[in-house]
Formats: C-alpha cells, structure tokens, sequence
C-alpha cells in the first residue's frame, strides 16, 4: 500500500489515499511471445483512479486498451508489476464480486432467455439489483422473455450493460459499449450510465466515439504504444493540444494555406455562385496563422475559431511528436467536398 | 449488520451463497441442454435405437451367466452415459469455449470450479434421464426389466463410473476446437464401444480385443454395470474403480493443461 504513496506521480494523490483507491496499477507490462502488448523491459503501466467519477480509457487500435482491460478484469496475468482493483487481486473471484463488466465481444448464450441471463448473473453476486429494475433501467422489460439469440446488436449491447451492472458493482468497465447501439439504444445506455455515475460508481469506459467521452468523461487517460501518453481532464487534454479549427471564406488557393507553416491540415471547398471558397484549416496557433493571413493582405470573410474538439486532441496526440510527424496531407481536400 | 449511508465494500457479505450460484449455474446449463433439440433427441433415441436393434432379437440368449436382455440394457445404458459424458460435455464445451461465454463468466464472481461443476451436474441429470427412458422402453416393448435393488446399483456405479469420460470430453473439448471435438470424441467413442464389449460381448470378439479390452476404460466401466446384475466376474470390482480412477487423475491433468492453455491463450 506505501509503495504508491513512496512513488513519484505526475498528479496529485487522491485526497482519500491510496487505500481508497478504486484501481491501482503499478509497473505493469504485458508480453505475448516477444511483442509487448503493455510497457517494456524497462517499465509498466501506472495508473491511479480515484473512486467514483467516469474516466474515459482512449487510444487508437493496438495501442494495448484490450490488453490493459484484460488485465484489470482478471484474465490476463500481468508479465511485470501488479494491479489491484478495490484493494484486491482481480484474479480471485472474490474481488470480482464489487466489479461489473460489459465486454467489448459480448457473448450471450442463444438458448437462455433476458430473464433467466440476468437471473443468472444476479444469483453469482452477494447483494445483486432486482431483476425487474435492470430489466426496467435497460428498457428490456418488454423482451424479458425472448432468447438472448433473437435480439437486436443494440438490444444485446443493452443486456450486457444490465449483466455487467446486475451486481451492484463499485467498478464498472464498459469496452466499446455502444458500438452496434442505435440512437435509441443509445440513449437508453447513456441514461443507466448516468443512473451509476449518480450513485458514486466508479466507471471506466473505452469508446471510438469521442464525443461520448467528452460528453461523459471526468477524466481522460490516452494510451499510445502501450504507455500513457496524456492523462487529465477532458478541458485539459485540449488545452495541452492547444489546437484550433479556424474556418472562412477567401480566394486563397489550397495552396496558399498549405505554405502557412502553421498549418497542420487544410481543405477547400468550393461553390458554383461565388469565388469565395471556404476553408478549414487546423491549426496548433490560431492566432499566429490569422496574423500572417492578414500580413499578406488576405481578405477573410465569414471567419470562425473553435478550439479543439477531444477529438482532434486525440489525433494530433496519437498522431506522434507534434508538427513533424503530424503528416500535412494534400489529400484532405477531398474531391467530394467541392460542391456542384 | 450497521447500516451505513455509503454503499461501502465493508458491510457486503463476501460473496454470494456457494450453492445459490451453484444451482443457478446448474440450471442455466440444464436449460441450454433440454433447449438444443437437434442434441437433445438423437442422443435419448440412440440408445433406445440400439437396444430394439440388437437386444430384442436376442432376448432369449444369456450372457456372462445372465439373461441376455439385462445384460445388454445395462451395454446401452452404459454406452449412453460414455456419449453423454463426450458429448454433452467435450463438445459443448468447446462450442462454448470459441463463443467466449466462458472467459464472460470469469468476469463474474464465479469460479471455475462452480462452472465445471454445473456442467458435469447438468450432463448426469441428461444422462440419468436417458437411462430411465431405457430402461421404460426395455420394459414397454421387450418386457426386460431389473430389480429395484439392481437398478440402484447399476446407476450408481454407472453414474459415479462417468467421471473419467467427462473428464475426456472436456479435455477434448478445451484442446480442440469446436469443429474439431465432435469428430474426434466420435473417433474415440465408437471403438471404444467397440472394443470394450458394450456393443457386443467381448467372447465373439477377435482374440487382440479381448487382450487390448482391459486397459481400457470402458471396459472397466462395463464390467462395473454387468457383475451388478450378476454377470460372472472378470476381475475384482476394486480394480475396476482403480483403472477408472487412474484414468480420471489422467484426463483431469489432461483438462488441467488444456485450461491452463486457454488462459494464456490471447484474446
């Protein structure tokens, strides 16, 4: 337990100590044959998450998301290091009895029914929710009694979320829960999640939809190469990337935005009933860039600047060092976007 | 208990009843059994198949010192349970392993061992139930039929004696694939059957069979089933259990491996 508190951490400990830590992972590193899925040689993973609050678990494919998932969850052992999920072990069953999981490939006997899965997973844990209240919270009351083979992709989704929360969890992991979720289903899932956020649960969520995670998340943790590359608040992972979207109308060619050196990623679109294409251009120093449009003697009309979306931080994060690899493409002036 | 406002970690009891998620576990596995049909029905009829085939022509012949009928409801019983146990559980359980509801459960509280353990219970429940629809129609349609006391014994030490082929059948199962099991638990089914004198008595098979037959577990397994109802011992009884015994430690470490295997297995 002293060990984390003996660490050097980037953040400020949590107030409650380490022993109120919802999850702790120390050193942890993963290695399949000779790739390293998580960490290295030299070192692992670590990760502090306070209880309660809903942290946002992002990177892009093989930046080792699943693994580190895998290993929290307790079905994977770690090659190096520790993790211990609610002061426990994840590999022993009895600290699984205060977690909740939604797999990202949810496997749903065919046979069994809504009820009689969710009766079965409220049987393996102490103090489980009544059936009919998830049934009720997953909006799957009128489907109770169909086979878990004849739902929908987003009806399944919505019954894994009630499986993985049947148990009354303290720590609640949802991989990817809604890709295949419709509108609806979407809905439905966002409301139970906010349902758990109010009750103190401790939420981890990985998802490609990174509106979501902006929308939901109190924190944010970017993995890149197995490594943490960014940990924060959603606010402060954009301000670190201090990029901008800066659109408007002049008669510029792309390119003429293409020499401005500030200029990570420009695209033309043009109309028939006026010379004025608009552009929009991505850049990490909006105020720089519009300083030397106007010194040019560029005329600019209908001009916008809206700060980074989570999701432009996160591809100029997992893109690589800023500036130099982040790849200037031509080809982002998209042919579709020149509209007849 | 002290009720507290926080829903902490302290006041929850540690985990939920042993038998609670037992019997939740066994009854989820006996509903996918009863529900999937096209296993379901072949594997009750087959027996009942054999028995009207081979048995009630040749009701009038006696075998190992008993009455051929008795004899061979005990073969067919016999053989059911072995399918059973391959089937039930090795194949099952490799379609399942490759659909990922395994490694879901391991997410849950609950222990492997209480998973296995609903498995095997579901599989003698099937097994017992296609024993006593034998056993009916042995009576109904060739009016063969064994005390009271001789079916007590005979289910006792045929369902106790299942343990090694279950045991087999997830070993099977977990090694192999779900394309891979069924194929393969059949090849080692049939002549085993064969070869162990529960399709027909050991005295007409060719002389390496009757040699080979006492290595084998089925064998073993069979003989269990007849000297209850009297048939003329070959062997103690005591060796019988052992040979079980021996192979059932052999194909747990067999299953042990093939776990251990699955578990580090990525993905």
């Amino acid at each position: 337990m002293t060990a984390s508190t003996a660490r050097p951490d980037r953040r400020p400990p949590p107030p409650s100590g380490p022993a109120d830590s919802a999850l702790s992972v120390r050193g942890l590193s993963k290695r399949y044959g000779a790739h390293w899925a998580l960490g290295n040689e030299q070192g692992g993973l670590d990760l502090d998450l306070p209880r309660g609050g809903l942290t946002a678990l992002l990177g892009p494919n093989g930046a080792g998301k699943s693994t580190l998932i895998g290993l929290l969850l307790g079905l994977e052992t770690p090659t190096q290091g520790r993790v211990q999920v609610l002061g426990a072990d994840p590999r022993q069953p009895q600290a699984r009895t205060r977690l909740g999981a939604l797999p990202q490939d949810l496997s749903l006997p065919s046979a069994l029914t809504v009820r009689e899965l969710l009766s079965l997973y409220a049987a393996l844990y102490p103090q489980p929710l009544p059936v009919e209240t998830v049934l009720g919270l997953c909006d799957l009351t009128a489907l109770a009694r169909q086979r878990a083979s004849t739902l929908s992709g987003g009806q399944a989704r919505r019954l894994g979320f009630g499986l993985s929360i049947i148990g009354d969890p303290e720590l609640l992991f949802l991989d990817e829960p809604t890709t295949a979720m419709d509108v609806q289903s979407r809905q439905i899932f966002w409301a139970g999640v906010s349902a758990m956020q109010a009750q103190g649960k401790t939420i981890v969520l990985t998802t490609h939809y990174l509106e979501e995670a902006e929308r939901v998340a109190d924190r944010v943790v970017v993995l890149r190469q197995g490594e943490v590359i960014a940990d924060g608040t959603p606010e402060t992972i954009k301000a670190g990337v201090r990029g901008a979207t800066v659109s408007f109308r002049s008669q510029l060619s792309l390119g003429d935005l293409q020499a401005q050196s500030e200029v990570l990623e420009a695209s033309l679109s043009h109309s028939p009933e006026t010379a004025w294409a608009l552009a929009t251009v991505r850049t990490r120093e909006p105020e720089r860039l519009l300083a030397a449009l106007f010194a040019s003697g560029a005329e600019l009309r209908e001009l916008q600047v809206s700060r980074a979306s989570l999701e432009e931080a996160f591809l100029t994060l997992t893109a690589g060092d800023f500036g130099a690899a982040t790849p200037l493409h031509p080809s982002s002036a998209q042919p579709g976007s020149v509209t007849a | 208990m002290t009720q507290t406002l926080v829903s902490g970690s302290s006041i929850q009891p540690a985990q939920a009843p042993r038998l609670r998620m037992f019997t939740a576990l066994l009854r989820a596995e006996l509903l996918k059994l009863l529900r999937n049909r096209a296993f379901l029905i072949p594997s009750l009829l087959l027996p009942i198949m054999f028995f009207a085939l081979f048995a009630l022509p040749n009701l009038g012949g006696r075998l190992s010192g008993v009455a051929a009928g008795p004899y061979m409801l005990v073969s067919y019983a016999a053989y059911s349970l072995v399918s059973t146990a391959l089937f039930a559980f090795g194949v099952a359980t490799a379609t399942e392993r490759a659909s990922g509801w395994m490694r879901q459960l391991r997410i849950t509280p609950a222990s492997p061992a209480a998973y296995f353990g609903a498995r095997v219970g579901a599989s003698l429940l099937l097994g017992l139930g296609s024993v006593l629809l034998l056993l009916v129609f042995a009576r109904v349609a060739g009016g063969v039929s064994l005390s009271v006391g001789q079916t007590v014994s005979v289910l006792l030490r045929l369902l106790i004696g299942m343990v090694p082929f279950a045991l087999l059948g997830l070993a099977i199962g977990l090694g192999l694939g779900p394309a891979g099991a069924a194929p393969t638990a059949n090849l080692i089914n049939l002549p085993l059957m064969f070869a162990s004198g529960i399709f027909y008595p050991l005295d007409v098979a060719p002389k390496f069979i009757q040699t080979l037959a006492p290595y084998l577990p089925a064998y073993h397994y069979g003989q269990l089933g007849w000297t209850a109802i009297g048939a003329t011992p070959a062997g103690s009884e005591g060796t019988h259990w052992l040979v079980l015994a021996g192979y059932s430690a052999l194909f747990a470490l067999l299953c042990l491996w093939a776990y251990r295997r699955d578990e580090t297995r990525r993905g």
